[in-house]
């Protein structure tokens, strides 16, 4: 016999349904007056430093149908690369951004939309840097643990190029769907594609 | 922020890998919504970042005084919810075993007649119309959280023709990295639906089913009030960095 290592399992994972708003979102799905706005709204004000920017999109399903019950949430950095964390042990993040977005798929169209600033790069373990991207994390009905994936800027081709996730996938076909689209004046869009040719990459991180 | 809310002081290191054969898969057919939402493809192994390492805080002082309490909180003054009076109480840890400090954990529910408040819900059951569905907390220092509400009632399902759903409460947490992020879903010890439920059968394993069935607390119990349930959740470890990402020579 050893020593036990004495380590708890992780709560398992059960989907978030289809009323996941009732708990996230609550004045979305027509609950008001239980709080006064819900969470994950506004990420910037009129001080935040950085540039202004929307990222909207789809999650698609295998048959290419939006899911119109998703939630979507967002972490990213400010326009500095530093987090607004306690975790955060790099410098003092502007105090007047999020960093953290929560935005449901529309109930007809299923787009998201977040308004927010464009990241600065961040570093790697290793020192190198990582090019500007934004952390997506998908829940919905028939989502059975929640999805985590990246957003990548298409105007950061060098950055990109060098970035050590980016640069270490192997299946290089599939790199571009982790890279938004630009429809100009800082806006982008990223469709998320759960299955089929442009399945987008996930993470296990 | 306070200070507390770090376990240490040290550079903050990686989770650990999440056991993913503990948790459901993607693909599981006998819940037919999964089949075209699943990806196909493997996921791309990255070990945390200062991307994922870190996360959003939430403060104390963004809750109202009745958040946490589902009975009240959507009720016409005087009046009350149909249903079972209860309390769910536990701690949020990690897989060291320690109190997560400041998670901030949302839940919701169906009401007693097993029928949600939401746009899109069809079931039969009538609404209550003093009961919203929805409430949220913050954990203490040692991790800890409590709220009240009513037991939610089962439920049918479009799935199979004849699928019912376990009486159960909704659960989104925070731990203090993006990485620990989890949603799952809190069943009652006794109900003979939680073995028949094609969402819990995802699970691979009974011992992982078990881990979210909350058990009666007598102890906790208050008399001629409300009965308590106790419900632990456990958010991924992450390591010491003591030794770790250095240069030699450092």
């Amino acid at each position: 016999m050893v020593q036990s290592l004495g380590l708890l399992k992780e709560t398992p994972s059960q989907t978030a349904g289809p009323y996941v708003h009732i708990g996230c979102v609550p004045n979305f799905s027509g609950i008001e007056g239980v709080y006064p706005e819900d969470l994950g709204r506004g990420m910037v004000n009129a001080r935040t430093r950085g540039e202004r920017i929307t990222v909207t999109g789809r999650v698609i399903d295998g048959t290419g149908t939006p899911l119109r019950d998703v939630l979507v949430e967002i972490w990213q950095a400010d326009a500095m690369g530093l987090y607004n964390s306690p975790m955060e042990t790099r410098g003092q993040a502007d105090p007047e951004f999020t960093g953290w977005g929560r935005c449901p798929g529309d109930m007809t169209s299923g787009e998201f939309r977040f308004e927010t600033i464009k990241p600065g790069a961040v570093p790697y373990p290793d020192g190198r840097i990582q090019a500007p991207h934004i952390t997506f994390w998908i829940v919905a009905r028939g989502i059975n643990i929640g999805l985590h994936t990246r957003m990548y800027f298409p105007d950061e081709e060098a950055a990109n190029a060098a970035d050590p996730l980016l640069s270490r996938i192997e299946h290089k076909i599939r790199v571009p769907t982790l890279i938004a689209k630009s429809s100009g004046g800082g806006a982008y869009v990223f469709d998320i594609h759960l299955q089929g040719d442009n399945e987008t990459i996930f993470l296990d991180i | 922020m306070p200070e507390s809310i770090r376990n240490d002081q040290s550079p903050a290191g990686a989770n650990f890998p999440r056991d993913r054969s503990w948790h459901p898969p993607a693909f599981t057919p006998w819940y037919k919504t999964s089949v075209p939402r699943s990806p196909k493809q493997a996921l791309i192994s990255l070990d945390g970042t200062v991307s994922e390492i870190t996360g959003p805080v939430f403060g104390h002082n963004m809750l109202g005084e009745l958040d946490n309490d589902l009975v009240r909180n959507f009720a016409k003054p005087g009046e009350s919810p149909i249903g079972q009076r209860i309390i769910v109480h536990g701690r949020v840890l990690d897989e060291n075993g320690r109190g997560v400090a400041g998670a901030l954990v949302e839940f919701w529910q169906a009401n007693a007649g097993g029928r949600y408040r939401h746009k899109k819900e069809t079931y039969l059951a009538p609404l209550d119309p003093n009961f919203g569905g929805c409430g949220r907390t913050i954990t203490a220092e040692d991790g800890f959280y409590s709220f009240r509400t009513i037991k939610p009632g089962p439920y049918p399902w479009p799935n199979g023709v004849n699928d019912w759903r376990p009486a159960h409460i909704h659960f989104s947490v925070f731990g203090h990295s993006f990485s620990q992020r989890l949603i799952t879903q809190m069943y009652f010890e006794g109900d003979p639906l939680i073995w028949q439920c094609p969402i819990v059968k995802t699970i691979p394993s009974r011992e992982a089913i078990e881990s979210l069935i909350a058990p009666l607390d007598m102890a906790n119990t208050i008399p001629m009030d409300a009965r308590a349930y106790k419900f632990d959740i456990v958010l991924r470890g992450r390591r010491s960095t003591l030794f770790e990402n250095r240069m030699e020579g450092n």
